[in-house]
């Protein structure tokens, strides 16, 4: 069947099975949207900037699993997209980014609207594409959503001339995909499983240390499993937040700078770590030379340019972790592995109850943490999703909230982008239409892209943004306080400017303010009730910390803030670890 | 250590600069690369020689993998591989010194290729060690200009299997 390759693209689309489209529309891209406009099944969200729609398509991928799709003009509709690009590349979200370019006669000529995109994007595209024969769609379109959403996801960019979007082909699916340099490792190498078997079957004081790899492949019921065999304790990283029920007696919360103490001091006791689509973040590792200096390492990644980057690995396994954890299991099963993590079960809850996340209450002032308390306790019989924008309030969720699912925490962790939480709020939304969908924000972030507020009141997606409002850019602050003789340069924001209940109604979405403890629950509640999408302005003690804090480049287990304790070797009970130890 | 990397590569465009600025992107400077097709029109050959440890070469190695258009990738052994370079040496050469300039080039096995009124142009092949062992003696005369093409580099046979 002869058509345009911009209806090809729309064929390409529904043959990938794609529901929604986040995209902005102008000169070049205009084939395109003109095939978008009668697309059967394919609804198309208009946001309000390239940047709102990237991310809005990197938060319905992370809630639904299926790949985000966006398309864009050339240019600076192209450029717009680069930090929503970077920040699905450093996450591993799958996105299919599509940019309208320049006719391919004037290619190069810095024609109007012109930019190298794919020549921008190498560095934080999984791959990307230029289309220069408008016969290559189907066969790009289709590697494009392949490479995307296979082995260790990310984002694919296809750069199409207006010319070629024009030109005509005659559309076939392909049924073979032509990539010999592609073929990413799925199941784990036998020796290797049966290694890390035998270490798990031996070992006294294990733990599980699990990252968005088990989200990407959806292995959380492996985990669990797994975890649950041989009692195995877990903490999940930043990106991993909802691979394990975060009220299972097993889980251990999460690691690094902002984690728990009892987090931080169990991955400095262990004596197995298990890495699990993990890659050894430093945000996790802090000083890399004092990171679980007595374990043993087995990592599990699907992509093996991760094992071995940061931390030397006793037992790597390359594979994708959901198919890996459930052989390793069956290994287990087979050598009849007993559980024997009783007395370090013990050694952990010991921690766990001497060094909780803790702050101090106040009647007169809100404080932060209780705001992302009460956001828990009132949605603890619904089914919620939650994002969040970036530096306190990210931290607060961290330690505050507590999943019960795994997609749905959504936030932008190896990046660090403010203004994520609201656009992929919406993209969250359209991706889970019956879930609760709650942005906790601060009021640096949310600055950064509150023009999707227009997005979410159009299309009517009810999203509730909770902003922790300090009147500062907390986390800068926080460092300012401590490492810069609070010196606070440049981080400084009135709190009242913008006005951010009257904002939310010149969208037409619902705007609340807090400012005592006591308005806080029907503030909460009156929004999260609200119809449509909401605003909740909480203000909440402006110089309060997140702690506990791991300084930059300091050992995890000396950290500062919280509840006072030293580093771990200090900390341990003599009694319990001996049991340990014996 | 010098480490001479032989990477098969789809022939497309693009691909290049996806290979080089991984390397910039890393931090690695790239000493010698040289590209040609192979057999296959479809896949094309980049002998890369790049000087870096073991650890950092593993890391760069595995994320040239990840490549989508890189199809193979070997870290060749210097003790068996068989590498050659060829080099263009333009050398002053007044008619009196030709001579000379001549029978140096008759040892290493070059060959003259122009002859001007005040220089020679000479065609070298061979492996790094013996271009520098030859250029060394050329510098005496005066090197105007030189090009060369980069290391290409082939395991022995001895290893296939």
């Amino acid at each position: 069947m002869r058509m345009s390759a911009a209806e090809a693209l729309v064929k390409s689309l529904q043959a990938e099975g794609t529901e929604v489209v986040f995209g902005y529309p102008g000169g070049v891209v205009l084939p395109i949207f003109d095939a978008l406009y009668e697309a059967e099944g394919v609804r198309t969200i208009l946001t309000r900037h390239e940047q709102g729609a990237t991310h809005a398509a990197d938060g319905y991928a992370r809630v639904t699993g299926k790949p985000g799709v966006v398309i864009v003009t050339s240019g600076p509709g192209a450029a717009n997209t680069v930090t929503g690009i970077a920040n699905a590349y450093m996450d591993s979200v799958p996105l299919v980014v599509v940019t309208g370019q320049v006719a391919t006669h004037v290619l190069g000529t810095d024609a109007f609207q012109e930019t190298d995109i794919t020549g921008i994007t190498i560095p934080i595209t999984k791959h990307n594409y230029l289309l220069d024969d408008p016969a290559d769609l189907p066969d790009v379109m289709a590697e494009a959503f392949h490479i995307a959403t296979t082995g260790r996801p990310g984002p694919v960019l296809v750069d199409i001339p207006v010319d070629i979007a024009r030109g005509e082909l005659t559309y076939k699916r392909p049924e073979r995909l032509n990539l010999p340099g592609y073929k990413p490792t799925v199941k784990g190498h036998a020796k290797q499983i049966h290694q890390a078997a035998t270490l798990i079957a031996r070992a006294r004081k294990p733990l599980l240390y699990v990252g968005g790899g088990v989200l990407a492949s959806e292995g959380w019921r492996e985990l669990k499993e797994l975890a649950e065999l041989m009692q195995l304790p877990v903490v999940t990283t930043l990106m991993g937040k909802g691979a394990f029920p975060e009220d299972h007696h097993l889980f251990v919360g999460m690691p690094g700078m902002h984690g728990g103490k009892f987090t931080n001091y169990a991955i400095t006791e262990t004596d197995l770590l298990l890495g699990v689509g993990v890659r050894f973040d430093d945000r996790v590792t802090g000083k890399l030379a004092a990171f679980a200096t007595k374990a043993k390492v087995v990592h599990i990644d699907v992509d093996p340019a991760e094992i071995g980057k940061n931390r030397s690995v006793d037992v790597p396994i390359v594979g994708d972790a959901r198919t890996v954890l459930a052989a390793i299991t069956a290994e287990l099963r087979k050598m009849n592995a007993e559980p024997r993590t009783d007395a370090w079960m013990r050694v952990i809850d010991d921690w766990r109850a001497r060094y909780p996340f803790h702050y101090h209450p106040s009647t007169d002032t809100i404080m932060p943490e209780y705001a992302v308390e009460r956001v828990r306790e009132l949605t603890a019989d619904r089914p919620t999703v939650f994002t969040t924008e970036v530096g306190q309030n990210q931290m607060w969720s961290c330690q505050y909230l507590r999943l019960r699912e795994p997609r749905t925490w959504v936030s932008s962790g190896g990046l660090g982008t403010m203004g994520f939480g609201l656009p992929a709020a919406i993209g969250a939304q359209l991706g889970r239409p019956d879930h609760l969908v709650i942005d906790i924000a601060g009021d640096g972030s949310i600055q950064m892209n509150s023009q999707e507020l227009a997005t979410a009141a159009i299309n009517g997606l009810p999203v509730k943004v909770v902003i922790l409002n300090n009147g500062y850019l907390g986390m800068v602050r926080q460092w300012q306080e401590l490492f810069y003789e609070k010196r606070y340069s440049s981080s400084t924001l009135p709190q009242d400017c913008p006005d951010f209940v009257k904002l939310a109604e010149a969208y037409g979405a619902f705007g609340v303010r807090a400012t005592r403890p006591e308005e806080l629950d029907a503030a909460l509640t009156a929004a999260f009730d609200h119809d449509g999408p909401a605003v909740v302005d909480v203000r909440v003690e402006r110089e309060e910390n997140v702690f506990p804090m791991v300084a930059p480049g300091g050992s995890i287990d000396e950290m500062l803030g919280g509840i006072p304790g030293g580093p771990v070797s200090e900390m341990l009970d003599g009694e319990l670890l001996e049991e340990v130890w014996e | 250590m010098n480490h001479t990397l032989s990477v098969l590569v789809e022939n497309k465009p693009g691909v290049l600069t996806r290979v080089a600025s991984l390397f910039a992107r890393r931090g690695f400077n790239i000493d010698s690369l040289a590209v040609g097709t192979t057999d296959d029109p479809t896949l094309s050959r980049m002998t890369i020689v790049v000087s870096a440890e073991d650890t950092p070469i593993e890391q760069i190695t595995k994320q040239l993998h990840k490549l989508i258009n890189v199809i193979k990738i070997q870290d060749l052994d210097p003790k068996d591989m068989i590498d050659r370079e060829l080099v263009l040496y333009k050398i002053n050469a007044a008619p009196e010194r030709r001579h000379e300039i001549i029978e140096i080039a008759n040892v290493f096995r070059a060959k003259i290729v122009d002859v001007g009124r005040n220089s020679l142009t000479i065609e070298a092949t061979g492996t790094t060690d013996k271009l520098a062992a030859m250029e060394d003696l050329l510098r005496a005369y005066g090197i105007k200009e030189l090009a060369r093409t980069g290391k290409i580099a082939l395991a022995r046979g001895s290893r296939d299997s």
